[in-house]
This record gives structure tokens, C-alpha cells and sequence, in this order.
């Protein structure tokens, strides 16, 4: 998976999606799309006018040619939107070798069959540096995987039998050992081949919004056919009073050409035309941030989602506590207990251990010392009995471990543990940190301080996310206390503490219940459940089978903090619908002002002042709206494709923004947009017809 | 722009912001009396309450779906237009008929019985010279009550399914038309007749009276000249025709006759009433969906589209006409045509535009006379979908669509799927929407562009050029529009016109209530997504003006082109001094 953005006018992509848009001029493809499907037929109508007209031949032969560029411009934005995508699952083909298994025979033998041979409940072998032939789950063994076809990522992945680390992609590589699999998907149905198709957009439906959104074009569409076939009989009607000169100039000016032309301006094409790309596009930007979402309408519902529930452990902090202070004894001091933790830790594997040695080295200076260095070391190792680690040298016992252990091992030395580390560890305690004692055989030398960290820049997301209504949840299997204390401190709204997997389950139908929306990530067989239940679900790639079919989301980069961005692309492909639909209607208000007075110029000189775009020629007003109706589609694909831009705050701040930007900006643009047009036009084509002004 | 004009405008927001809030409160109680009390005539009228739903056989207990309620709407709809036509045939047989009145042509009686049905009033007839009193009372009067009634009620049925969650039910027809009847629209209209009588409005069976003329010049001593004034039940009938915007004149000549609007104070009070109940239905709406401040958002858009109105209409008839000037006319008395010197500039505009805001359609002078400009305010608000406070209950369940529109077409522009007051706006919600939408809009284009075409359509012309064509239009915009006021130049007397009046009428009203009530039902049914700063905004500044500008453009997107070869064209020919038609 190429998780490198590519330039939006790829040359690659562009070729193709010209001749594609042409390709889709096919009415049978155009009549799925009614706003532009009418387009297609009023390009057609005025084409045959060409034979029939009155009116100048190149004046008709202009128009017709922009609607038919008008089409293209629609097919050719759907086809770069489609481009993008299949560009991406080529590259994703490509990378699919003709792999084979080594199928394991029910009677115990082994033999290499053509992966695509493989069916769900087979079982087979496989070994370092062999491509894995199909999905699976690991039944017996551990590997490390490189799962870069699809992640990206290359740093491998363990990969091993039960828990939730089972299952493996086919398509990606075991670097090590060997591993026993059982086949979960049959050929054309696993991983890749959703994914592919997902990014294809070969089986796209039109999700909810985009079907009320048609429902809206096409009535819109009605009425402007309505209104537009019916000003031939009130051209007519004028025949009651108008000289034969006049009405000749009426009749005219009210041609089958220009109906259409007025018919196509005012129709919602710029919309019509960029819908599906809107909706591709929402798809195609959530496989950049690796994200697969399973259908257009999981991303829409990302958008409308007000409740997330954030697992604690992976999500808002990062996955282990570190050390962040070094509490020391009355009478010793910080650089001694460091010193003192320091050493305790150096054999220490565990983040934690690694943490402390990391803080005694940035805080204090101390060097961090080679095991071998420390030659009459003798290094204690953590067991469940003693609950403690450390080292013995120089006949000194240095130890660090939880409270009531030390305070043990103290005494059995004879000493007695002081009140004031008793208070410490309480108070660390209580502000949801880990207090590990430190002490040199029979003196406590103090206490370190470990703490979750909470992921940077968190607290401020959060706070986006209240601004614009959302509430997050953590949940964590801590005690209350702890679990306060890093709500706090990530700034999250909510938690649920000591909650257990059914918990979320039961806390997440009763945010539903209530009426929000949902979203949760998780990775486990056990979060599978909840994942369906959620409005929008994101599993772990690194999860099991189980949680990867349940969720309608995949994050290829098993980041769970990522939902957040799911949320802001769901809601971005909502509001680039919103803002180019109420473009689209907005600029009707222009193509009004050149086309009409346009009409009406020849048999009514009087409303001159109509024009107060002071447009050329008749002929040129109209086709300079044409122009601009069918230019705008081109020049808005790039916002389309890349969505509007998303600023987090209050629903009233944002559509007080987007109404100012596309609503009275929509009215406001043809202005200018059509004015210039038509300087070029009447100044460089030189049209046949009166003056304007 | 008189002083005098500024200062009766101020007077009369005042006192419209004043009623707005007691008026719907007691709209609550009158409807849902569950939630809010009953009100206080409850005690006194239970008895008669509880005794006509007996004799309806109905249980006001049992709340109906959406489809039941419709069904029940359309019936009744249907019988009373029946019985009306029914009255309307047969008045040279009935009694009350002093003036012996013939029986009603088929095609005039169709007419008058959609039209009063659809709450439009559109008079093809003029009623002293047409309609017995018994007609007049049983025929015409009763619809003001019945189609007045059947808006509030399809109204509240809405509203019911827009506040309610997870509902299945919105309402009882039959239980919302008798509480409308006997506790809103009688009590106020008995007070208010009687009101409308003291200022001089008469109220009687009589013939028509006969009396010398005051102007005898050319008279003979056998011969005097003489003059028939008309008589009749009144005040009764006008109480109901404001109150219920009804519309529908007593007489031909509507709130310009002397009987039927004698003085300043009866006309401002008529201008009052017409507002009255769609301007309390906000209130209900606010209170119902339990945010008042949408109510007051919803108000303030129709209230800034009025006054946009009035600074239109007003400024065009004060400045009149230019080519007066040539005419000797001083143009500083601006247009006076067709209005009465009694009500003057300001409250023949303010009259027109408040008629066709509210879908009114009574008349203190001529639309057909006014400035091209003026006149394209009244012929505009009806255009609008008769939104600006609107028809009582129609106003309100009309604005109700462009509000869905306004959060579909923008809502999207805040990152979540559309929703309205925490429910979500899907498909088929946008589909009834636009079914509404739809009705009105290709019922007034395509009926003009057929009576454009044709002979019957033309020979009801008695105005040449874009004037004869705006008559066309204002009359088809009108009937869809259930306003009922006219350019009235044009003879609609004709079976032709008659007929597809009368369907442009019932279109226009059915084919908008029946979606309305669905989508009513729909939203009954969804569940509330609870509301916060992420939720769209329905209340304040911002809103006000998406609304504003939604009704605005639709209006303006569907009906520019057809208005442009009316009263713009003929506007820029009175100014740019072109041939007159």
C-alpha cells in the first residue's frame, strides 16, 4: 500500500480519466446521474439543432460544444477520482506475486499447491522468506511477518498461535521460523481482494446523503425543465401583442439552443457533476491516511459520530509508563537515588526499567553503564515471589519494587521504612502514577515515580473535538483513582474505569440509546461485538480475524489514536458536498442576470439596465454562462478531490464560514467569472449579433 | 412615505410581536391540551365537545399515523366541498334567497367549492350578484371555518411529528378540527364580528335596497336615478375571511367596500388578524420542539420577508408612474389607480403585501392596478410558497419544507448528515420535501403556459402586453398558491378557466399537505440525537438568514424567467418609455 500522497494532476492518472470520461458518455452509465444525463441530452438536442436554426451556426455550434465539454468535465472529474484509486490497487496487484502454498494433506504429507487452490479450513506450512498464500490464522508456531503490502510499514510483526495476534494477510512475508496456518478466506474473497476492489470503487453504492442529495438535484432538475419549456409558451404568448419584428426577435432569442443552454446553466451540474467524485474521493483520502474504510457509507457515518470511546492502554497514552521524578528519602539526595535506580534498572528489560535509566541519564547526567563494566555485579531478576529487581554488588543489595515489598525487604535487614516515603507512595499513588522504592540494603533511598504518558497533543484534539460536540470516552481497566487522574490529564470527557470487555459493549449501547453515534477502535476477538455494534467501528490490522470482519474499518497502521482523523475525513466529505451544492445553487442567481436580459434584449431594448454585468452581445452573454457552468466543474475537482478545508469548531462557527465561502461567494463569483469570460469572447471571436449596451 | 404610514407600520409590528406569544400559548392548550393544560373555555364547552364527537362517532383519545390522519383530512375535505356544490346548484331552491338568485353554473360552482375547500377564496364570480345569503352562510362562510381549521390542524400534525420521538402517531384529525372550532375560531369571531358591526359593518338578511342615487345630474323627475346597495349577513362572514385568511369577498369589490371595511380601525384590525394565527404558530412551533428560539428564528425570517415586501411595494405606489406626469397627474400623489382615496398609498400596499404574505387574498384595492413593481410583491409573496406567516397553518407547515431544505442544502456544510432539531434528514424526508415544493411550482407555470397557448386563455384578456400576461400568471400563482387574490383584469368566468383553477387550487394544496403529513409521520418516528455545539443550528442570526435567502432563491430560481416577461419587462418599458401595449 503506497501511503505516499500522489500530485493531484498525476500525468498518470490524467491520461487515462480523459479518455475514460469520454468512455462514459454512454447514456446507459449517464442515466445514473439525472442532473447530468440531462446535460448529455441537451448537448445531444442542440447538436440536432445545428440543422434546424435560425440563429448564427457558430453561435449554436459554440454552445453544443461546451455542453458536450461540460459532460466531459463531469465524467473526466469521476474518472480522476476512479483513477486515483485504481492506481492504488494496481500497485497493490502488482505486488502479487503468483504465490504458492504448501498445503498440509489430511494424511499428515505436504504439498505445494497454486495459492488461488487454497479453501477455507485448509491447513498449511509456512516458512521464513515464503510468501503467505492466503488469509489465516495461526494454529500452531510464531513468525515475524513483514506486512509492508499492505501497511507500508516495514518494520516487521510478530505473528503467533492463540490470543490476538493470530491471524496473517496473504500476500504479506514471514522473515522468520515457521508457522502452521489455517485458511479463513477463500480465493477472491480475503483481505486483498476487498481491498482492492474497495479501492477500485467497482462495487461503490451511493451511500444514504448521496441518495437524499439526488432526490434534491433531480427535483431541482424538474423544476428548471419545468421552468425552461415553459417560457416557450410565454415567448409565444407575446406574439398577442408584439409587432411581427418583434415577436421574429422574441422567437429567436427563445430558440431550442438557448432554452437548453439556460436549461444546463441552471441545473445543479457543478454538484451533478462532482458528486461521485466527492464520495470516491472520501474514500481514497482514508486509504492515504491507511485507513480502509468498507463502504462510502461507514466514512459518511465517521462525519456524524458525537460519542468516541478510547481504549486508554495505546490510544491516549502510549502503550507503557515511563519514569518521570525521582522522589528521594529525607536526607539523600536526588542524584544518589538516581544513581541508586539507575543501577537497579540496567539489567531491567522492561520499558519501565528502560525509562528509569532514560531519566537518570537526561535529568541527572549519569552515564548510562555497561552491564559488562559492572563486572562483580550480580543482577537479581524479577520474580513473582520477591516482586522486586535489582543487583548485588560490592556486598551492597540494591533493590526497587512496589511498596509492601520493600517495606519487607527492609525489615528483614532490620531497618524500619519511613513515614514520609509511606506518604510519597500515597500520593503517587492517588494521581494515578506507580511508585517504585528504591533501597540500598537496609535504607530506603526514595521513591521513583512512574506514569502513563499521555500521547502529545491529545489534551488539545480533545478539546477540538468538545468545540465541535463530540465527546470522548476512555476506558481502562484501572482502578477509578488512576483513571481519573490521565482523564485529567489527556482532557478527555469521560471514562469508565475497571471496565471489563463487556463494559464497553454495555456502555456503548447506552450512548446509543441515548441517541449518539459511536466510534471505537479495537483489536481484540473479545472487542468483535462491540466493533459491530459501533456506529463506526476501526480494527486494529495487527487484531484477529474476528475484530477486523466486525468493524466497517481496517487501519493498516494499527494506530488507534487515528480515529480521530477518521472522524475529521468523515466529517470533511460531508461538508464538500454541503459546500459545492450550495455553490452549485448559488451561482444560479448570475447565470440569470447574463442570459436573461440576453433573451429578452432584442424585442425589449428598455431592460438594458438588466445587464449589469454590461455583457457583450446577446450571444455572448449566454455563452459566456455556458462557459463558466462547464469550466467551474474542471476547476473545482481539486477541492473535490482534496475536500474543503476542515477547521475544528462549533457547528454555528463553521456554518457561518462555509455559508459566507460557497453560499454568498457562490452568489457573488459568476459575476466576475462570466463578466471575464465574456471580454475574451466578445473581444477575440468577434460573435455575430447586436450590442448589449 | 408618509410619516403617518411609518408610524401605523411601527404600530402595527408592535402589536403582531405582542399577540404572537399569548395567541400561541393558547394555540397549546387549544391543541394539546395533554401537554399544556386546557384552556379556559374548556369547562364551559367540554359538554358540547364530548357531544359532537359522539355524534361523529369518533374517539378523541385514539391517535392516528400520518396516512389515517391524511385520509381523514381528505374526507372531510371532500364531503364539505361536496356539500358545497351541492348548496351552490341548488340556491334557487333553498331558502335565504331574497335577491332570487339563480342556481350556479357547474363549472363556476366546481370552481367556488375547490376554492373555498382549498382555503384560496379565488372569487370567479362577484358574491352580491351571485350568491344567495344561504350560499353566502352555509356554502362559502362554513369553509372559511372548515379549510382554516384543516391548516392548523395538518400544521400541528407536523409540528407533533417533528417534536415527538419514536412515535408512530401525530395526532387525532377530528379531535384538532372540533378544539380549533370551538375554542379558537368561533370565540374570537363571535367577538370580532361584533366588534367589526360596531364599526359600522352590517349584519342582516334583507333584500337589497333601492335608493336614489345622491348625483341626480341627468335624471328625469319620473326616471330618478337609482342605485341597488347590497345587503346580507357581513360581518360574520368577514370575521371568519381574515382571521382564517381566508379572502374570499362578500362582496365583488372585497375590504374595499364600505360594508366590508368602513373605517380605518376595522382595516387595521382586518391587517391584524390575517397575521394573527400564523404568526402564533411560530410560537407554537418554538414551544412544541422545545426550543422558543427557533420559534422566533422561523418568525423573524417570514417577518424580514414581509417588511422586504412593504419597502418594495410601498416606495413603487408612492412614486407612481412616471408617464402621470404627462398626463397632468400630480405625481406626488403616486399611484391612487384602483385604490381608495379613504385607505390611500400606505395601507393599499401594506394591505397587499400583508393578503398575499399570509395567503389572505382579500383586497382594499386593485392589485391589478398597482405599479409593475407593486405589483410584483404580491404576485412574488405567493411565489415565495405563501410562507411569510402564510395561509393559518399552511404558512407554517410551508415553511417547515424550505427549513428542511435550508438544513439539507447547508447542513451538510458542518460535517454531519443533515438533521432538524436532532433528527435526521434521509431520503425520504428530502423526498416529500420536494414532492411539496414541487406541487405549486409546476402547477402555476405549467396551467400559465397552457392558458398562453391557447384561445380560452386569451380571450379572458382584457390588458394587452406583459400586463395581460401577468394576469395570466397572478391568477394561476394565486390559485396554487391558495391565496385567492387577483390581477383582475381577467376574466376567469369561463369553463376553462374555471376548471384548471379549480385544479391548480386542489394541486396546490393536497399535493403539498399529503407529503407534509408524511413527512410529518416520518420524523414522528425517528429517534432524537441528543443536541449540542456540533448539532446544526436552527436558532439565531445565522439561520434566519439561510432561511431567508432559501425561500428567496427558490422562489426566484423558479419563477425569475416567467416574471420577466410579466411585470419586469412591463416595469423597464413604464421606465424606459418603450410603446405601451
Amino acid at each position: 500500500m503506497s501511503a505516499k500522497a500522489r500530485p493531484l494532476f498525476d500525468p498518470e492518472i490524467v491520461m487515462p480519466s480523459i479518455v475514460e470520461a469520454f468512455k462514459k458518455l454512454n447514456p446507459i452509465h449517464m442515466v445514473r446521474n439525472p442532473v447530468m444525463f440531462v446535460t448529455e441530452v441537451g448537448a445531444a438536442v442542440t447538436t440536432l439543432d445545428l440543422c434546424f436554426t435560425k440563429d448564427s451556426i457558430a453561435f449554436v455550434a459554440q454552445i453544443s460544444l461546451w455542453l458536450w465539454f461540460t459532460v466531459l468535465f463531469a465524467n473526466f472529474a469521476e474518472a480522476m477520482a476512479e483513477g486515483r484509486g485504481k492506481a492504488q490497487a494496481d500497485a497493490l496487484r502488482k505486488g502479487r506475486t503468483k504465490a504458492v502454498g504448501r498445503k498440509i494433506m489430511p494424511d499428515g504429507s505436504i504439498k505445494t499447491v497454486p495459492a488461488e487452490s487454497l479453501r477455507k479450513g485448509d491447513l498449511f506450512v509456512v516458512s521464513a522468506n515464503e510468501l503467505i498464500a492466503a488469509d489465516g490464522e495461526i494454529i500452531e508456531g510464531a513468525a515475524s511477518v513483514n506486512e509492508s503490502a499492505i501497511t507500508g510499514e516495514s518494520a516487521p510483526v510478530i505473528r503467533e498461535a492463540g490470543g490476538d495476534r493470530s491471524a496473517v494477510t496473504g500476500g504479506t512475508t514471514v522473515l522468520s521460523d515457521t508457522i502452521r496456518v489455517r485458511v479463513t478466506a477463500n480465493p477472491g474473497e480475503s483481505f486483498m481482494d476487498r481491498m482492492i476492489e474497495l479501492i477500485e470503487g467497482a462495487k461503490r453504492q451511493k451511500t444514504p446523503n448521496e441518495i437524499a442529495l439526488s432526490i434534491l438535484l433531480s427535483a431541482l432538475t424538474i423544476i428548471f425543465i419545468t421552468v425552461c419549456i415553459t417560457m416557450m409558451p410565454f415567448a409565444i404568448f407575446t406574439r398577442s401583442y408584439l409587432s411581427d419584428a418583434d415577436y421574429n426577435k422574441v422567437s429567436l432569442a427563445f430558440s431550442v439552443t438557448v432554452l437548453v443552454a439556460l436549461l444546463v446553466c441552471l441545473i445543479p451540474t457543478t454538484i451533478g457533476g462532482l458528486l461521485s467524485a466527492i464520495g470516491i474521493a472520501g474514500i481514497d483520502r482514508m486509504v492515504q491516511h491507511n485507513v480502509l474504510a468498507m463502504s462510502g457509507k461507514a466514512v459518511e457515518a465517521a462525519g456524524d459520530v458525537d460519542v468516541l470511546l478510547l481504549d486508554k492502554t495505546g490510544t491516549i497514552t502510549l502503550g507503557n509508563r515511563a519514569a518521570t521524578q525521582f522522589i528521594p528519602a529525607p536526607g539523600v539526595s536526588e542524584e544518589e537515588l538516581a544513581d541508586a535506580a539507575q543501577l537497579s534498572s540496567l539489567a531491567d528489560e522492561t520499558p519501565e526499567g528502560r525509562s528509569i535509566v532514560v531519566l537518570a541519564k537526561e535529568k541527572y547526567g549519569i552515564r548510562g553503564r555497561e552491564i559488562h563494566e559492572l563486572r562483580h555485579a550480580e543482577f537479581v531478576a524479577f520474580t513473582a515471589q520477591t516482586r522486586m529487581s535489582g543487583l548485588n554488588m560490592n556486598g551492597e543489595m540494591i533493590r526497587k519494587g512496589a511498596a509492601e515489598s520493600v517495606r519487607q525487604f527492609v525489615s528483614a535487614n532490620g531497618a524500619t521504612f519511613p513515614v514520609e516515603i509511606d506518604k510519597t507512595v500515597e500520593t503517587i499513588s492517588r494521581s494515578g502514577g506507580t511508585p517504585l522504592v528504591v533501597a540500598r540494603k537496609t535504607k530506603v533511598l526514595g521513591v521513583i515515580y512512574l506514569k502513563d504518558i499521555v500521547k502529545t497533543g491529545l489534551p488539545d484534539r480533545f478539546q477540538r473535538f468538545r468545540a465541535m460536540g463530540i465527546k470522548t470516552v476512555m476506558i481502562t481497566g484501572d482502578n477509578p483513582l488512576t483513571a481519573a487522574a490521565i482523564a485529567k490529564e489527556a482532557g478527555v470527557d469521560d471514562f469508565l474505569a475497571q471496565a471489563k470487555p463487556e463494559d464497553k459493549l454495555a456502555l456503548l449501547k447506552k450512548e446509543q440509546a441515548a441517541g449518539h453515534l459511536v466510534a471505537m477502535t479495537g483489536d481484540g476477538t473479545n472487542d468483535a461485538p462491540a466493533l459491530a455494534q459501533a456506529d463506526v467501528g476501526v480494527a486494529m490490522n495487527t487484531g484477529t480475524q474476528a475484530a477486523k470482519e466486525a468493524g466497517n474499518m481496517v487501519d493498516l497502521d494499527s494506530n488507534p489514536t487515528k480515529l480521530i482523523e477518521v472522524v475529521e475525513i468523515g466529517k470533511q466529505l460531508l461538508m464538500t458536498r454541503g459546500a459545492l451544492t450550495t455553490f452549485s445553487v448559488a451561482n444560479d442567481v448570475a447565470k440569470y442576470f447574463a442570459i436573461i436580459p440576453a433573451m429578452l434584449m432584442g424585442a425589449f431594448p428598455q431592460v438594458g439596465p438588466l445587464n449589469i454585468m454590461k455583457l457583450g452581445t446577446p450571444h455572448s452573454a449566454i455563452l459566456s454562462a455556458v462557459i463558466f457552468n462547464a469550466v467551474i466543474i474542471i476547476l473545482l475537482i481539486p477541492l473535490a478531490l482534496k475536500g474543503v478545508k476542515f477547521r475544528p469548531a462549533s457547528a454555528v462557527a463553521i456554518l457561518r464560514r462555509n455559508l459566507l465561502i460557497y453560499g454568498v461567494g457562490g452568489i457573488i463569483a459568476p459575476f466576475p467569472g462570466i463578466k471575464l469570460i465574456d471580454l475574451l469572447i466578445f473581444n477575440l471571436l468577434h460573435l455575430p449579433g447586436t450590442g448589449m449596451h | 412615505m408618509t410619516w403617518s404610514g411609518w408610524i401605523q407600520l411601527a404600530i402595527y409590528v408592535l402589536l403582531l410581536v405582542a399577540i404572537t406569544k399569548p395567541l400561541g400559548i393558547y394555540l397549546l392548550h387549544v391543541l394539546d391540551p395533554e401537554l399544556e393544560g386546557e384552556t379556559f373555555l374548556d369547562p364551559a364547552l367540554g359538554w358540547l365537545e364530548r357531544l359532537i364527537y359522539r355524534l361523529l362517532g369518533v374517539n378523541p383519545k385514539r391517535e392516528q399515523d400520518w396516512k389515517q390522519y391524511g385520509i381523514a383530512m381528505l374526507i372531510f375535505s371532500l364531503v364539505t366541498a361536496a356539500m358545497t356544490y351541492a348548496i351552490l346548484r341548488l340556491q334557487n331552491r333553498l331558502p335565504l334567497n331574497p335577491q332570487k338568485m339563480v342556481a350556479v353554473v357547474n363549472h363556476l360552482a366546481f370552481n367556488t367549492a375547490a376554492s373555498f375547500t382549498t382555503n384560496t377564496n379565488w372569487q370567479s364570480y362577484g358574491g352580491e350578484n351571485t350568491m344567495s345569503y344561504l350560499s353566502q352562510m352555509a356554502g362559502l362562510a362554513s369553509h372559511n371555518f372548515f379549510s382554516a381549521a384543516v391548516g392548523i390542524a395538518v400544521a400541528a400534525a407536523v409540528i407533533r411529528g417533528i417534536a415527538r420521538s419514536r412515535a408512530s402517531t401525530i395526532g387525532n384529525f377530528w379531535r384538532d378540527l372540533v378544539r380549533l372550532h370551538l375554542y379558537l375560531l368561533l370565540p374570537i369571531c363571535i367577538v370580532y364580528s361584533l366588534f367589526l358591526v360596531s364599526q359600522g359593518m352590517i349584519q342582516n338578511f334583507k333584500p337589497y335596497t333601492t335608493v336614489n342615487a345622491i348625483d341626480q345630474s341627468g335624471a328625469t323627475a319620473s326616471q330618478p336615478i337609482q342605485q341597488s346597495i347590497a345587503q346580507g349577513p357581513v360581518a360574520s362572514q368577514v370575521a371568519i375571511k381574515m382571521l382564517g385568511t381566508n379572502g374570499g369577498g362578500f362582496f365583488n369589490a372585497n375590504a374595499s367596500h364600505p360594508f366590508e371595511n368602513p373605517t380605518p380601525l376595522s382595516n387595521f384590525i382586518q391587517i391584524l388578524s390575517i397575521f394573527a394565527i400564523p404568526s402564533a404558530l411560530t410560537y407554537y412551533l418554538g414551544r412544541m420542539v422545545k426550543n422558543p428560539g427557533h420559534g422566533w428564528t422561523v418568525w423573524t425570517a417570514m417577518f424580514l420577508l414581509f417588511i422586504a415586501g412593504v419597502m418594495v411595494a410601498w416606495p413603487a405606489e408612492a412614486a407612481g408612474n412616471p408617464r402621470f406626469a404627462q398626463l397632468g397627474v400630480d405625481p406626488a400623489a403616486g399611484n391612487m389607480e384602483g385604490k381608495e382615496v379613504r385607505f390611500g398609498i400606505f395601507n393599499s400596499a401594506l394591505f397587499a403585501t400583508i393578503t398575499t404574505d399570509a395567503s389572505c387574498g382579500a383586497v382594499n384595492s386593485m392589485h391589478d392596478s398597482f405599479t409593475p413593481l407593486g405589483g410584483l410583491v404580491p404576485l412574488f409573496n405567493i411565489q415565495t410558497g405563501e410562507v411569510i406567516f402564510g395561509g393559518v397553518g399552511a404558512g407554517m407547515y410551508g415553511m417547515i419544507i424550505f427549513v428542511i431544505l435550508a438544513i439539507f442544502i447547508a447542513g451538510l456544510m458542518v460535517g454531519r448528515t443533515p438533521e432538524y432539531l436532532g433528527k435526521k434528514i434521509e431520503g425520504f424526508d428530502v423526498k416529500c420535501a420536494v414532492l411539496a415544493i414541487l406541487a405549486p411550482g409546476l402547477c402555476i407555470l405549467g396551467f400559465a403556459a397552457w392558458a398562453s397557448l391557447s384561445g380560452w386563455g386569451l380571450a379572458g384578456l382584457n390588458n394587452n402586453g406583459p400586463h395581460g400576461f401577468s394576469e395570466i400568471l397572478y391568477a394561476y400563482t394565486s390559485g396554487a398558491g391558495n391565496n385567492g387574490s387577483a390581477f383582475a383584469g381577467l376574466n376567469t368566468n369561463t369553463a376553462q378557466y374555471n376548471t384548471t383553477l379549480a385544479l391548480d387550487m386542489l394541486l396546490g394544496r393536497f399535493f403539498m399537505i399529503v407529503p407534509l403529513l408524511a413527512l410529518g409521520g416520518h420524523l414522528a418516528a425517528k429517534k432524537i440525537v441528543p443536541q449540542g455545539v456540533g448539532s446544526f443550528p436552527v436558532a439565531g442570526v445565522t439561520f434566519t438568514l439561510l432561511l431567508i435567502g432559501t425561500v428567496v432563491v427558490v422562489g426566484a430560481l423558479t419563477f425569475l424567467p416567467a416574471l420577466a416577461m410579466g411585470p419586469i419587462v412591463e416595469h423597464f418599458i413604464m421606465r424606459g418609455g418603450g410603446i405601451l401595449y
